[in-house]
């Protein structure tokens, strides 16, 4: 897809950017000392905090991954909204207060309340960065990705531009800077969420999409006898039943020298084919879309019902509907999904996408992503453990646990927590509408469907793709700022004051603090740009699931096990670390990224939870009793507390 | 060593109520989320069947979401009844 650059897009971001580093260097006036600026002085209101908490979490993966895989995959995609808020149960039911009364500045300081260990110090820390290293990742190089379509500037200039504008807002503020961005970018993403899920039930269901005034493709049919004879004049086989193609069910043709390939579906007479979009990328890296240049537009976004029924008549569109009728009609009609294929031709690699009608109750039930129909027992394994992964790895990442040292009780931390269910949960139930707008409304860009949200704004005008554009920019701001802060924290406060006990004054750590900030914004914004034109957004899940992994057993003993030693604890982070690291590096998914292939894979699941966790609690209990000399008097005050 | 809260914590005599109230909590919901999951493992044709007008797979979406907030506020409600009642004793 071609994108042009909106003057409005620019200048809406460039308000954000200008109104949050006005907002920073005013609050930097009230972090003179290490509370403010590690902890926003522990006096931000509950609801702000409950609303920054939504700021925080919803990254660009939720915004633009969920949106763009509801989009291509349907219910499947949902399963992470439903998967990523169940984790804010155990965020409030186990982890809120608790985490509050034990901590100070970072996740490490709750870990080490009791035990001043320099064994918890380190490997909290090591989890804490790396866990954020992992999240920053995606972000940085999703902030590259959105700059082309939004300002027409290339990849390295947006990583650069959101690097340096974060770098300025944590350097400046801390976590109070951080806190007020996120608050912003929260309630502006719920605010305008909502906007366009209005605007599509508004727009209701139809056959015949348009795309801000223009008029969907139409994919053409043909019919074709048994040897190929072919119904439309003009039309030549270049490549037939007995080429790559023909054995992989398509065809090439060929008509005025413009080449097209088409799907081939056998009928009792012949064939039907079906015009298809294919990628094709050349030896030396050049790539053509439906055999041209991208500029020349030519590979045409897609999402089309190719039968709508409302109460059982077939309809050409329903008009403005309530949200439970557009889900009704959804499952009742016929929706065209795309599947895709890959055949070599020569030096070429024709990527190919075709059309597969499926019955909209199937596309909202689970089954099209993940491999739950006629499973093995591998496949049934590897989704409860992703499953596990989202259930347990919200209340252990770093950036969000350290969200309640800046509330001033334990009463705000758990108040804010509600807040951010109900936020995160009805952003969670717009993405749903959002998703199955973007699959029905012919805007989904196939080579990358991360852009389905910001392009479903754009059918409804340019004015609504500018603020959507520059709020998917602004999440990566928020999200950015709070690794930031994490990962800097991690660096000057639990390694360089407390592990290697560094004598600094309040001014000091401050000054650490922001140094940390400044160095950890200098790496985001290299790894950014390195690692530019790769689909990073799996390093998300392996944030989920190291953090599930590491931390999450380690704070639930600490809490609800007096037995727990400092020992056991730190044994537990680095046994869920490297376990959960481990399986995911010899896992299939990684094979296919080292050019190998998945089936040669040491093991042949990709989500390690189900391993790595069981696999941490029982490293804690084991090494806990072999020493229980070590367990503090006061070890009861925090276990069942 | 610089751990404790960052501003200072009062007594919370409600403390030992909240944990027991919100590993209750925590179960319960586990319980659903786990079926939720276990149907979708072993029979997510299952999640096709119409509810309410809807497939099951989307009510037990909106479900799940739903009790998580409903959860949440009861807890809440609990926990500030403990806190007004133990602490002000």
């Amino acid at each position: 897809m071609v994108y042009t650059q909106s003057p409005i897009a620019i200048g809406l971001f460039f308000t954000f950017v200008i109104f949050v580093l006005g907002l920073s260097f005013y609050l930097a006036r009230r972090t003179s000392s290490a509370e403010g600026y590690y902890a926003a002085g522990g006096n931000i209101h509950w609801f702000t905090n409950g609303v920054a908490f939504a700021g925080d979490y919803l990254s660009a993966a939720s915004f633009l991954g969920i949106c763009g895989m509801i989009a291509t995959a349907g219910y499947d995609g949902w399963m992470y909204s439903i998967g990523y808020l169940a984790g804010w149960i155990v965020a409030l039911f186990l982890v809120a207060e608790p985490m509050k009364r034990l901590g100070k500045y970072t996740f490490t300081d709750a870990l080490d309340s009791k035990f001043n260990s320099k064994a918890i110090q380190l490997a909290a820390a090591i989890s804490t960065l790396l866990v954020s290293v992992f999240y920053l990742i995606p972000q940085m190089v999703g902030a590259g990705v959105l700059v082309q379509p939004l300002l027409g500037l290339p990849h390295w200039v947006g990583v650069c531009i959101v690097g340096v504008v974060v770098t300025i807002i944590v350097a400046t503020a801390g976590m109070a800077s951080t806190t007020y961005v996120q608050f912003f970018k929260g309630a502006l993403l719920l605010i305008m969420s909502t906007v366009v899920v209005i605007a599509v039930l508004m727009r209701g269901l139809t056959t015949a999409p348009e795309n801000n005034g223009a008029a969907y493709h139409d994919f053409k049919t043909m019919q074709a006898t048994a040897a190929l004879e072919l119904s439309e004049p003009g039309y030549t086989v270049v490549a037939g039943l007995d080429s790559e193609f023909g054995k992989a069910g398509f065809v090439k043709l060929s008509k005025a020298g413009e080449e097209s390939i088409w799907q081939l579906n056998q009928t009792a007479s012949g064939y039907t084919l079906e015009e298809t979009l294919y990628m094709t990328k050349m030896a030396d890296g050049t790539k053509k879309f439906n055999g041209a240049a991208k500029e020349e537009g030519k590979f045409f976004p897609v999402g089309h019902i190719k039968q709508l029924k409302v109460d059982g008549q077939e309809v050409a569109a329903t008009g403005a509907v309530g949200p439970f009728a557009y889900l009704s009609a959804l499952k009742d009609s016929t929706i065209v999904l795309w599947g895709k294929k890959y055949i070599q031709e020569g030096d070429a690699t024709h990527t190919i996408y075709y059309q597969k009608p499926t019955p909209g109750s199937r596309v909202l039930r689970p089954g099209l992503k993940f491999k739950v129909d006629n499973a093995t027992g591998l496949q049934k394994f590897n989704f409860i453990s992703l499953m596990l992964a989202l259930f347990c790895g919200t209340a252990a990442l770093p950036h969000i646990l350290i969200r309640y040292y800046t509330v001033p009780s334990q009463a705000a931390a758990r108040k804010s927590t509600i807040v951010a269910i109900a936020a995160i949960g009805f952003f969670y139930v717009l993405t749903l509408f959002l998703g199955m707008g973007a699959m029905t409304n012919g805007v989904i860009n196939l080579t990358d469907n991360n852009m389905s949200a910001p392009l479903l704004a754009l059918s409804f005008g340019v004015v609504l793709f500018a603020v959507i554009s520059s709020l998917a920019f602004a999440t990566v701001l928020g999200t950015v700022s709070g690794l930031i802060v994490a990962a800097s924290g991690a660096v000057a406060h639990d390694i360089m004051d407390n592990f290697l006990g560094m004598k600094m004054s309040d001014a000091g750590k401050v000054r650490a603090g922001k140094i940390s900030a400044i160095v950890v914004g200098c790496i985001a914004i290299y790894l950014g740009i390195v690692f530019e034109g790769m689909n990073v957004s799996f390093l998300v899940g392996w944030a989920f699931a190291v953090a599930a992994s590491a931390n999450l057993p380690a704070i639930l003993m600490l809490l609800f096990w007096k037995k727990t030693t400092a020992k056991g604890i730190a044994a537990s982070v680095l046994v869920g670390l490297i376990s959960s690291l481990g399986l995911i590096l010899i896992s299939p998914d990684m094979w296919v990224r080292y050019g190998l292939l998945p089936g040669d894979a040491p093991i042949q699941f990709n989500s390690p939870a189900l391993i790595s966790i069981p696999a941490s609690f029982l490293a804690l209990v084991i090494v806990s009793m072999m020493t229980q000399k070590d367990v503090p008097v006061d070890a009861t005050e925090t276990a069942g507390a | 060593m610089g751990h404790g809260p960052a501003v200072k914590l009062g007594k919370d005599n409600a403390s030992g109520y909240k944990t027991k109230l919100g590993v209750s909590m925590f179960i319960a919901y586990t319980i659903v989320y786990a079926i939720f999951v276990a149907i979708n493992a072993t029979n997510p044709k299952l999640m096709q069947n119409i509810i309410f007008g809807q497939t099951a797979a989307v009510v037990w979406g909106f479900g799940l979401i739903g009790f998580a907030l409903v959860l949440a506020v009861i807890y809440n409600h609990l926990c500030t009844q403990a806190e007004n009642k133990m602490n002000d004793e």
